[in-house]
């Protein structure tokens, strides 16, 4: 069970925060926060680990949320099987998108554009489909019982919430201690050496973007449950494809807890400034712009790869043997 | 001879209008090391391509072990146990020598513990022992070449084609490596190696194939090879041999 202890400690700290902290602005804060943690993540494995770089996580992220609201507005259906349906939906939306644009060979900005493509596509078509609530949107029925998987406190939700977090950052362990994820990570460094010792690139991409596709769709699904409500702008808006890929980024794409602490930086940020400055309209969107500028020109393996870097050099300066020593030793 | 483990057949590879591989014919058994030399541009790259599955053939066909695996793709072949090594050398950069190895050693061990384990007597086999933690990008061209082989070494491979892994190496450097070329085959491993390191092409091959402008114009022992005029021309033009000869007489 090596590598999880980082885990454990990471989700304890932030279970602690509702029986400190009783702000509902401070709980709702970081509900938000880990919620982009969770679609930061699902872009994290295919992006990170992958190297496929999607510009497009809205159309996974809005799949979850719409297949949720709609099994319930429009059939009835519990919110938890809705939810359940939702990542379903997600990883099959995943799989086409990858399908389409892997089988045709496309890389890197190709690959980006495509995915942009097909999430303004869903947009679009959500905006006039009846089943979506085309520009209305769909409301779901307040109905605060846990069978609804609706709650009276912002606590509860926000343990939902660090819960399916927690679930994320144990998938992204066993994927980089997987053979899936060792052939992942070689498709993301070159896919035709990866060919050429046996990796089935179209497929190790496909599966990642199938399971990158349901972690983000969870958050979408989430989204409906806490918000009740959304619209095509919501769903299927560029604002969830630049936040799902900005957080893993700046945090560190391709670690395990590169999503969630760039969720956390990039969050307090963004609210940070509004404080400051009261609530200038796009104004979040610049200081992303700035961290992300700061971020690829100083720590460009993000602040988790940073943060490595200066604990290596710190170790290698104060608590190792110095090369020659060690050689004496041996010799 | 016994059923080759390697047959081309009339392989043709056109690019647009040149044709890079001529209806090039060759073949080697299990445990034999073969050499494909040939002038800068005569096709050997593309028929090594064709054979790993990276390019499909415009003609011919290629059959592994008895059968038929024309055009099927590299993994796929890989699985068979046909590996190849890339002339420019393509290490995951990113990653450790250990983690490099390893993506290879993965293809028949799927527990993380076999695969180190293979990926560690591999490197110690190839001399990259002690560079196992090292990021890959920091290794000299000599520590690249090895860890290609390596990689491809972990893979477990029946059928090796080597695209010139002694190129840009120094002489100490060859004389370190060729003792692990001719362990593979000793081995039972079929290896055909591309190589301009003619010194080592003679001392490691069994037999060589010669390809000039896509064609293979001569085959034979390493001995016979080199003293055919055909192939003397091929690399030197046309009356080299004659006068080479001439050359030797005064």
């Amino acid at each position: 069970m090596r590598g999880f202890l980082p885990i454990v400690i990471a989700v304890a700290v932030l279970a602690v925060v509702p029986a400190v902290v009783h702000s509902n602005v401070v709980l709702n804060f970081l509900v938000v926060a880990l919620m982009i943690a969770l679609a930061g993540q699902g872009w994290n494995i295919l992006g990170g680990y992958g190297g496929q770089y999607s510009f497009g996580h809205a159309a996974f992220f809005g799949t979850g949320a719409y297949v949720t609201a709609i099994l319930q507005v429009h059939y009835g259906v519990n919110a938890w099987i809705g939810f359940a349906a939702g990542i379903f939906a997600g990883a099959a939306v995943g799989a086409i998108i990858g399908g389409l644009a892997f089988r045709a060979g496309l890389r890197s900005s190709y690959f980006a554009l495509v995915t942009l493509a097909f999430a303004e596509v869903l947009r679009i078509v959500a905006s006039v489909a009846p089943i979506t609530g085309a520009g209305v949107g769909l409301l779901v029925k307040l109905d605060l019982r846990a069978q609804s998987f609706q709650f009276q406190s912002r606590a509860l939700f926000y343990y939902v919430i660090l819960a399916l977090v927690a679930i994320a950052l144990v998938i992204a362990q066993l994927l980089e201690r997987s053979r899936f994820g060792v052939w992942l990570i070689a498709v993301r460094e070159n896919e035709d050496a990866a060919m050429a010792l046996g990796v089935n690139a179209f497929a190790v991409k496909l599966a990642a973007m199938a399971l990158s596709a349901a972690v983000t769709a969870a958050a979408g699904c989430f989204y409906v449950q806490y918000f009740l409500f959304i619209d095509s702008g919501i769903a299927y808006g560029t604002w969830i494809s630049i936040e799902a890929l900005l957080t893993p980024i700046i945090g560190g794409a391709g670690t395990v807890f590169g999503a969630l602490v760039g969720a956390l930086v990039v969050k307090s940020l963004g609210e940070g400034a509004k404080l400051v400055t009261g609530d200038v309209p796009g104004l979040d969107l610049m200081i992303y712009g700035a961290v992300l500028i700061a971020v690829i020109r100083f720590a460009p393996r993000g602040l988790v790869g940073a943060f490595a870097d200066l604990h290596g050099r710190l170790a290698r300066r104060f608590m190792a043997p110095q090369p020659p020593v060690r050689e004496a030793l041996r010799g | 001879m016994a059923e080759p483990l390697l047959s081309v057949e009339h392989v043709s590879r056109r690019f647009g209008g040149l044709l890079a591989v001529n209806a090039a014919s060759l073949s080697t058994p299990a445990a034999r090391i073969t050499a494909l030399i040939g002038p800068n541009g005569a096709g050997k790259t593309t028929l090594f391509a064709v054979i790993s599955g990276f390019l499909k053939p415009s003609a011919g066909r290629v059959r592994y072990g008895g059968e038929d695996v024309t055009g099927e793709p590299p993994h796929r072949l890989a699985r068979r146990g046909i590996a190849r090594t890339f002339q420019i050398v393509q290490p995951f950069a990113g990653l450790s020598v250990r983690d490099n190895i390893l993506v290879g050693a993965h293809l028949r061990h799927r527990a993380r513990s076999a695969a180190l384990d293979i990926a560690e007597a591999v490197a110690r086999e190839v001399g990259l022992g002690e560079m196992l933690d090292q990021p890959a990008h920091t290794l000299t061209v000599s520590g690249r070449k090895r860890l290609e082989l390596a990689r491809t070494l972990a893979t477990e491979p029946k059928l090796l084609l080597l695209d010139e892994v002694l190129a840009g190496l120094n002489p100490s450097e060859i004389r370190d490596i060729v003792p692990v070329i001719r362990a593979l085959g000793a081995r039972g491993i079929g290896v055909i190696m591309i190589e301009h390191v003619m010194q080592a092409v003679m001392s490691l091959a069994e037999h060589v194939f010669v390809l000039a402008e896509g064609r293979i114009i001569a085959a034979g022992t390493p001995a016979q090879v080199a003293a055919d005029p055909v192939v003397v021309e091929a690399y030197l033009g046309h009356g080299a041999a004659a006068k080479v000869r001439s050359a030797h007489v005064q």
